[in-house]
C-alpha cells in the first residue's frame, strides 16, 4: 500500500499542520490536537465542540467555523480523542452560553466525551450532549452497543451550528440537535476495504468482485456480503433500507457521501440513481450535498444519508456557513 | 509485601509486552475491530512509563493512579478509559500504603474490574476484557503464576464466544473464531504481575 505520508507516527499531526497553513481562520494547537475558529469564544453563542477519530476527513476539522462547529478534537486514527482534547476545546470556545457536544455513537467516543464533559463542568462550564446514531445498517439490540453514527453528523453540526449562530439557548441548541439526529438514517456500501497507516494492509478482507452492505466508516462490517451490483441496484438497496426504518412523510435534505476512494464521476452516476428511487417512493428532496464529507480513509464506496425536515431545519440549513469544506451565503 | 518499586517494575514491564505485541493485537482486532488496539496501547503504556521515570510516586496507590491518568490522557478509544480506569481504581483502593499484600492488591485489583465493567456494561462472556480480568483476580490469591494461567486461560476462551459490546459487537456471529484483543490485552498485564515479582526480568 503506497500512501503519500512520512511515517505512520505524525500523520494526524502532518495533516493539523497542513489544515492550520491552509485556513488562516482556524486556530490550529498541534500539540494538544485543537481545532478552534480563530474567533473564538463568540460573545452570547453556545459553542459547538466535536470531535473523533481521524480518518474520516473532513469530519470534523474540516466543519469549524461560523455557522458550524467552534471546535474539533481529532484524535488518532479512527480513535476517539482524549477527554483532555474536548475539555481544553471546551475551556477555548466556551462564551459562557454553554458548550453542546456532538458526539458519535462508538463507545470510546461516548466514554471520553463524558469523561471530558466532567472535567468541563468541574471548570465551570456548561456542558450539553446530543449522540448522533442514524445507521440503519446495525439494527439495535440487546447486546450491541446501539445504533452507528455516520452522516448525519454533518447535518447535525450545521444545523445545530446554525442555530447557534442565531443566538438560541443551549438547551434550545441541544433539542435542534436531537431533532435533527432523530429525523436521520443512513446506509453505507463499502466496495472496497481502508488502510489505516499503523498497520499498512486493508482493515478487512472483501474478495474482489463483493461489496459490503451496510459497512460502517471505520470498515466494520454490516449487514452482508453480495457479489457486486449496479450503482442502480445499491441505490435502491440502500435507500429502501433508510425508507423502512424512516418512511417518509416530510421533504428531506440528501448527502450522498463518498467513503474516500470513489471518484466524483461515480459519485454523481450513483446520486442520480438516489434521486430516482427517491422519486419512485415519493419522496421530495428539499437540498442535496454530493461528496466526500463523512469518509473511511481510502474505502471505495458510498453512503445515503436522509434527514426529514420542517421549516424551521430547512431555514437553518440555508443560514451562512462558513467552514473549509462547507461554506454558502457568506 | 509488594512496594512502589514492584508496581513501577509492574508497569515497565507490561509496556515492555505491549511494545513485543503491539503487531499482534492490531491483527487480532483488525480482524473484528479496527485495526487500533495495538498502537494505542502501546502509545499509552510508553506515556505511563515516561511519567513514572519523571514523577516517580512514592506508593503503591501512587503509581497506579498515576498509570491510570496517563492512559485516559493518551489512549483515546474504548481502551483509554477503561484500562484507565481499571488502573486508577484499584490505585485508589490501595490507599496511601507504602507496601502492600497480594491479598490487598487483589481485592483492589477486583474494585478496579468492578469500575470497568460500570462504565462499559460488560460482564463475564461478552467477549471483552474482563473475560481475562474476572478469572485472574479470582486466582490471584493462589499467587502470579496462576492469576496469569486463569487470565491467559480466559482470553482463549473468548475465541469461540460472540461479541456483546464495543465495535466487535457490529459483527455479531461473524465475531465468532477470533480471540478478542482487549482480553489479550488484558492477559498481558496480568501475565507482567510474574515477571515484575522476579527481579531479573522486571528490571527489563
Amino acid at each position: 500500500m503506497r500512501m503519500l505520508i512520512n511515517v505512520p507516527e505524525t500523520v494526524v499531526a502532518d495533516a493539523l499542520r497542513g489544515m492550520a497553513a491552509a485556513y488562516p481562520d482556524l486556530t490550529v494547537d498541534v500539540e494538544n490536537r485543537v481545532i478552534v475558529r480563530r474567533d473564538a469564544p463568540v460573545a452570547g453563542q453556545v459553542a459547538l465542540v466535536s470531535g473523533g477519530g481521524s480518518g474520516h476527513e473532513p469530519l470534523h476539522g474540516g466543519f469549524v467555523g461560523h455557522g458550524m462547529l467552534s471546535a474539533a478534537c481529532p484524535g488518532e486514527v479512527f480513535t476517539s480523542p482524549v477527554p483532555d482534547q474536548m475539555a481544553r476545546a471546551a475551556a477555548a470556545v466556551d462564551s459562557g452560553a454553554g458548550v453542546l457536544f456532538v458526539v458519535k455513537n462508538y463507545t470510546g467516543d461516548v466514554l471520553n466525551f463524558d469523561m471530558a464533559a466532567e472535567l468541563a463542568e468541574d471548570e465551570g462550564i456548561q456542558v450539553a450532549k446530543v449522540l448522533v446514531n442514524d445507521d440503519v445498517a446495525v439494527t439495535d439490540s440487546l447486546y450491541t452497543a446501539g445504533r452507528r453514527g455516520t452522516g448525519a453528523t454533518l447535518f447535525v453540526e450545521k444545523i445545530a451550528g446554525a442555530a447557534a449562530a442565531e443566538g438560541e439557548p443551549l438547551e434550545r441548541v441541544e433539542a435542534i440537535g436531537r431533532r435533527v439526529n432523530e429525523n436521520s438514517r443512513s446506509f453505507g456500501v463499502a466496495l472496497s476495504a481502508c488502510t489505516t497507516p499503523a498497520k499498512g494492509t486493508p482493515t478487512f478482507d472483501l474478495p474482489d468482485g463483493e461489496l459490503e452492505l451496510g459497512v460502517g466508516i471505520h470498515g466494520e462490517p454490516g449487514r452482508e456480503r453480495r457479489p457486486m451490483m449496479t450503482s442502480g441496484e445499491i441505490a435502491d438497496f440502500a435507500v429502501n433500507a433508510i425508507l423502512e426504518d424512516m418512511p417518509p412523510h416530510n421533504p428531506v435534505l440528501l448527502l450522498v457521501n463518498g467513503m474516500g476512494a470513489t471518484p466524483l464521476l461515480e459519485l454523481y452516476g450513483f446520486h442520480a440513481e438516489v434521486q430516482r428511487v427517491l422519486a419512485e417512493r415519493g419522496v421530495a428532496v428539499a437540498r442535496t450535498l454530493v461528496g466526500n464529507y463523512v469518509t473511511s480513509l481510502d474505502m471505495a464506496g458510498a453512503s445515503v444519508t436522509l434527514c426529514q425536515i420542517d421549516e424551521e431545519l430547512l431555514r437553518l440549513w440555508d443560514a451562512p456557513v462558513r467552514t473549509p469544506a462547507l461554506r454558502w451565503g457568506m | 509485601m509488594l512496594d512502589a518499586d514492584f508496581f513501577r517494575r509492574w508497569m515497565a514491564v507490561t509496556a515492555a509486552s505491549v511494545d513485543r505485541e503491539a503487531e499482534q493485537l492490531t491483527e487480532l482486532d483488525s480482524a473484528i475491530g479496527d485495526a487500533d488496539h495495538g498502537s494505542n496501547l502501546q502509545r499509552g503504556f510508553r506515556a505511563v512509563a515516561a511519567a513514572l521515570e519523571k514523577e516517580e510516586p512514592a506508593t503503591p496507590g501512587a503509581v497506579l493512579t498515576l498509570a491510570g491518568r496517563q492512559l485516559i490522557s493518551t489512549v483515546g478509544g474504548a481502551s483509554g478509559p477503561l484500562y484507565g480506569t481499571l488502573l486508577r481504581r484499584t490505585g485508589k483502593a490501595l490507599g496511601e500504603a507504602a507496601e502492600v499484600s497480594v491479598a490487598q492488591l487483589a481485592a483492589a485489583l477486583g474494585s478496579g474490574v468492578e469500575g470497568v465493567k460500570q462504565l462499559g456494561g460488560a460482564v463475564v462472556g461478552d467477549k471483552t476484557m474482563i473475560d481475562a480480568l474476572e478469572p485472574a483476580v479470582a486466582a490471584l490469591e493462589g499467587g502470579f503464576a496462576a492469576a496469569r494461567a486463569a487470565a491467559e486461560q480466559g482470553a482463549e476462551a473468548t475465541t469461540p464466544l460472540q461479541a456483546r459490546k464495543g465495535r466487535a459487537s457490529y459483527l455479531g456471529e461473524r465475531s465468532i473464531g477470533h480471540q478478542d484483543p482487549g482480553a489479550t490485552s488484558s492477559a498481558l498485564l496480568i501475565a507482567a504481575l510474574e515477571a515484575a515479582a522476579s527481579p531479573a526480568e522486571g528490571r527489563a
